[in-house]
């Protein structure tokens, strides 16, 4: 059972929000052990010779000519910011 | 006092010089207006699908293996995942376990890896004082967003900052010469970080490093790990130990201050891309893309010194730029002029010359590599003297031109007549009784007034080494 500083670390990390007075916080940690301990499962599986799966489809080298496309007009581009400002994304500092 | 050495590795971000972006076929540019160039893939909008630039993975095997990496068979992209405005997915498509090129080396530095990987967009920060600290908004311009990167990772095998400059130059030199990158440090398409340590000299361990970030010149990158050097070795003899840390180093000031650092910068929670299939070059294309590659500077620096027997300077200034080598070779072809006599012209006083015409290149003046060959020619036989040639040298950068004919039609040839020549030093001597006794005397400097009058009797042209020989000989000295 992964414990309840793990869990809030990770949603910090994910920017995700939740209520430590509903519960969510538990159930989380609930549910993220189950996805944990089913990994487990796996690795407790006889897997020698068997090469790591990093993608299910049997492909490589999907690759695109190197040839301009169009691109968005810029105000289409901008037209779902909040806060669009001198032809750019305005975000709060980062840093501030 | 302790004796400390420093352990620098770098860091160097390449943009590839692609026509369009790593996953999406936007056009690249710099300087253009804000937010022009970018699709829902670079915006990274929901449900959109990534492809690899087939141009920008060639680029990369290209680099990999003219820094002497292995290519791996097989690549995968992972997800880099952080939240920072430059970031419009929340993460940054790269490789992470599975790097394109690993083990390679250049010059006397090993490279650990070369990787793929999407830059970020530009971010400016408003508020008065423009810097990042304490402005309230900043803009996001995403034409930058998403153009291939490669990431050269160097194993810590640097000493000092005056080698990691020159080492530097020669990384650029030698992506220039494969031309995936024209490598302009001021417009951020060659980003350098610098990893420093220090430790006590003969100590096997490494001591805790700290990360100079994003210095944009030769000058600042170089001053900068020299700053930090010695930061960290008057903290450490006052009795204090160092941080791990990312430093800016302000060139203005000189003074290096600590950044604050990203929260938990280091948890990037890698996983494979998956929509991104891997990437497994064919034997063939690595061969065939290992057989084109051209002469790099390294390689020419070698052999310029060892099968053409010239200095090291000269080799190593024809080495760094690929343009003077080809003119060089050019007029070397040609005959008439040894590989060090030409060397020394064109890494010298064409150098000089094109510099003091405001010319970027050989390629800008009207000089041709035939007229240079002839004119070293006529310097090497004497045919006229070594000042006369720099002055005809000047002439032919700005109109072009045939040496021999203007020698020949402004009668520029040497005095070499040995009987004039000789009379001529004789009135010199006559003229200049006193520089004579002290020459005479072994006063080698006193020399100069008798050579002048003798350049002022020829208009210049004659030898200086034999006049000094007449001298010398006339005066019973040798």
């Amino acid at each position: 059972m992964i414990d309840r500083d793990r869990v809030l670390q990770v949603a910090r990390l994910a920017r995700l929000r939740l209520d430590e007075s509903s519960g969510e916080v538990e159930q989380m940690a609930r549910e993220l052990s189950g996805i944990l301990d089913h990994v487990d499962a796996i690795g407790g599986l006889d897997l020698e010779g068997v090469e790591p799966t990093s993608h299910v489809v049997d492909l490589v080298n999907v690759l695109r000519v190197d040839r301009v496309g169009p691109s968005l007009r810029r105000e289409a581009a901008l037209a779902p910011a909040p806060d669009p400002a001198e032809g750019s994304f305005r975000v709060p500092s980062p840093q501030a | 006092m302790a004796d400390f050495e420093a352990v620098i590795g770098l860091e160097i971000h390449v943009q590839l010089a692609t026509k369009t972006k790593m996953f999406c076929s936007c056009e690249l540019s710099f300087g253009a207006e804000p937010n022009i160039h970018t699709c829902p893939v670079c915006l990274g909008h929901p449900g959109t699908l990534p492809v690899s630039n087939e141009q920008a993975i060639r680029f990369g095997i290209e680099t990999a293996l003219a820094l002497g990496c292995e290519i791996a068979p097989r690549s995968i992209f992972h997800r880099k995942n952080y939240f920072y405005p430059d970031l419009s997915k929340g993460y940054q498509i790269s490789q992470y376990d599975i790097p394109l090129g690993s083990s390679g080396r250049l010059g006397e530095v090993r490279i650990h890896r070369a990787h793929l990987e999407e830059d970020a967009a530009k971010l400016s920060h408003l508020g008065e004082s423009g810097r990042i600290d304490g402005s309230d908004a900043s803009l996001v311009d995403f034409n930058r967003g998403g153009t291939p990167l490669i990431e050269i990772v160097t194993e810590p095998d640097i000493r000092d900052a005056a080698i990691a400059r020159e080492w530097l130059q020669l990384l650029r030199s030698t992506l220039r010469q494969l031309g995936v990158s024209d490598c302009n440090m001021e417009e951020g398409s060659l980003r350098c970080d610098a990893n420093i340590s220090i430790r006590r000299r003969g100590e096997p361990e490494l001591g805790v490093k700290t990360e100079l970030k994003n210095m944009n010149s030769f000058r600042f990158i170089e001053r900068g790990i020299e700053a930090e050097i010695a930061r960290q070795i008057e903290l450490v003899e006052a009795g204090g130990r160092v941080d791990q840390a990312t430093m800016h180093f302000d060139p203005a000031s000189g003074s290096l201050t600590v950044l604050r650092s990203k929260e938990f910068a280091h948890d990037y929670r890698y996983f494979p891309e998956p929509d991104l299939v891997p990437l497994a070059p064919s034997l063939e294309l690595i061969a065939e893309i290992r057989a084109a590659l051209p002469e790099l500077p390294e390689t020419r620096i070698e052999r310029y010194i060892g099968e053409l027997g010239i200095p090291g300077d000269a080799a190593r200034v024809l080495g760094f730029d690929a343009a003077a080598a080809e003119f060089f070779e050019a007029a070397l072809a040609l005959g008439g002029a040894s590989p060090s006599a030409l060397s020394g012209w064109v890494t010298g006083e064409l150098a000089a010359a094109l510099r003091e015409a405001g010319h970027a290149g050989v390629g800008d003046s009207a000089l041709s590599s035939s007229g240079l060959a002839a004119l070293a020619g006529l310097v090497e036989a004497k045919t006229i003297n070594r000042r006369t040639g720099r002055e005809i040298l000047v002439r032919l950068v700005s109109q072009g031109g045939d040496p021999v004919a203007i020698v020949e039609a402004e009668g520029l040839g040497s005095v070499s007549d040995a009987d004039a020549l000789s009379e001529i030093v004789d009135r010199a001597l006559a003229a200049q009784p006193k520089a004579a006794d002290q020459v005479a005397a072994g006063n080698q400097k006193a020399v100069g007034p008798i050579v002048g009058f003798v350049m002022r009797e020829t208009k210049g042209r004659a030898d200086g080494p034999e006049v000094t020989r007449l001298i010398r000989a006339k005066l019973g000295l040798d």
